[in-house]
């Protein structure tokens, strides 16, 4: 193989790898899809698995035991996110939900997929990236931070240079 | 409420330190002089109290029964509260508040690495996930040091004043007691002593970018990990604790 075509391989972080393989051998399939559907209530187009924050899934008897870990550590959405998947699970048919917060291995930006990150872009959100940030709007880099703490906890506010408008941008994490 | 074991009481302290520093920069919500900057002391407010509720949390579990991470924030009265003197200050101007974070930034970010070497697994989580946003909050410290120092006369002015009076409670920070140095050999607590140097250095190296003078030391302000606080612990307390005092188990 080729330097270049193996710098094409997108490298995953160890702790994501893993967290792929619970879901790829997990025995409840089924529950993992269902809550694809529950999305992220500060970027409602990416969902929890994609965020990240949904950790594992597993089933003892009529009990569905959910694992979240938190963005960051204060993030109030954390509780909203509970309470959708609980509420999404209940819909399933699935009434008894345990959910564990698990704090290590600790969250980080760079679990997020191409796909997320391409979801959360159209959505008008950027995501950190290694060579600077560009605008979600008009695409280009000449940009700039208006202040490291935004909307929400997990952002900050930048303007792009080139067309005025102001954005998130995910933090770096 | 009693805590004697020593990693509970530790968790706690760790807890208060958050938990009062957090509610000092919410009280500057709807105050701050930009719209950002509201915004931005309040994002920062939030990373220290669910740094408080993760250590309370943690406390609450190892003693068990009916203590919840709450009966730590709302059910103490002033002398249970352990954290140190300087976050307990009143907010006083902004770059008083300013200052206090970047001293206390200064020494959060090498403490919580330190921490994640914690041979306690849950001090060393939270401590991972800690570290990450206090490389933030210096970052915004510092730049603030530089832009008020280095900015207006009387920034600068209100700046250096806020230094000098916040000097005599940085010693405490360094301070380490029988139960840090016990919890210290047993790998699970950080020895804030070894700290000291490379603290100074980031503030050293800070204030003079922001034409600022390090304080002459002038003697040393502790008490707070024995319970012993500034008048103005108890204000806050009762502003914070208002609602569960009246209406104990209060939910929303």
């Amino acid at each position: 193989m080729n330097r270049a075509k193996a710098d094409c391989i997108p490298l995953l972080p160890v702790e994501e790898l893993a967290r792929r393989r619970r879901r790829h051998e997990s025995s409840v399939g089924d529950i993992w899809t269902l809550l694809d559907d529950v999305m992220d209530p500060e970027i409602p187009v990416i969902s929890l698995y994609e965020l990240g924050v949904l950790q594992d899934i597993s089933r003892d008897g009529d009990t569905v035991k959910l694992v979240l870990t938190p963005t960051y550590i204060g993030c109030p959405a954390l509780g909203i996110m509970e309470e959708d998947a609980r509420a999404a699970l209940t819909a399933g048919g699935y009434a008894q939900v345990t959910v564990e917060t698990r704090l290590a291995p600790a969250w980080t930006t760079a679990w997020l997929t191409p796909e997320a990150r391409r979801k959360m872009a159209e959505y008008g959100v950027a995501s950190p990236e290694a060579g600077g940030t560009t605008c979600p709007q008009c695409g280009s880099a000449n940009t700039e931070v208006i202040s490291e703490f935004g909307s929400t906890a997990c952002k900050s506010l930048f303007r792009c240079v080139a067309c005025y408008e102001p954005f998130d941008v995910f933090k770096a994490l | 409420m009693k805590l004697d074991d020593p990693l509970t009481r530790y968790v706690v302290r760790l807890g208060d330190d958050a938990l009062i520093m957090g509610h000092r920069l919410s009280e500057w919500m709807s105050r701050a002089p930009f719209l950002e900057e509201d915004i931005a002391l309040s994002n920062v407010a939030l990373d220290f109290v669910g740094r408080a509720r993760l250590f309370y949390q943690y406390a609450a579990e190892l003693m068990g029964g009916e203590v919840t991470e709450d009966s730590f924030a709302y059910q103490r009265d002033v002398r249970d509260f352990t954290n140190l003197l300087l976050c307990e200050l009143p907010r006083g101007d902004f770059a008083f508040t300013l200052c206090r974070q970047f001293l206390y930034d200064a020494f959060s970010l090498p403490f919580t690495q330190a921490l994640c070497q914690s041979a306690d697994p849950q001090l060393a989580a939270i401590a991972a996930k800690a570290e990450k946003e206090s490389q933030y909050h210096l970052r915004r410290s510092r730049d603030w040091m530089l832009r008020l120092g280095d900015g207006t006369a009387e920034s600068h002015e209100r700046c250096q004043n806020a230094l000098e009076q916040l000097w005599i409670y940085t010693d405490e920070i360094f301070e380490c007691d029988e139960l840090v140095d016990d919890l210290v050999a047993a790998g699970v607590a950080v020895d804030t002593r070894s700290l000291r140097s490379v603290w100074l250095e980031t503030v050293t190296e800070t204030l003079h970018a922001a034409t600022l003078v390090v304080p002459e030391a002038q003697g040393a302000v502790t008490g707070g990990r024995d319970g012993i606080h500034t008048d103005d612990l108890g204000f806050l307390l009762a502003e914070m604790q208002f609602m569960q005092r009246a209406y104990p188990g209060l939910k929303w």
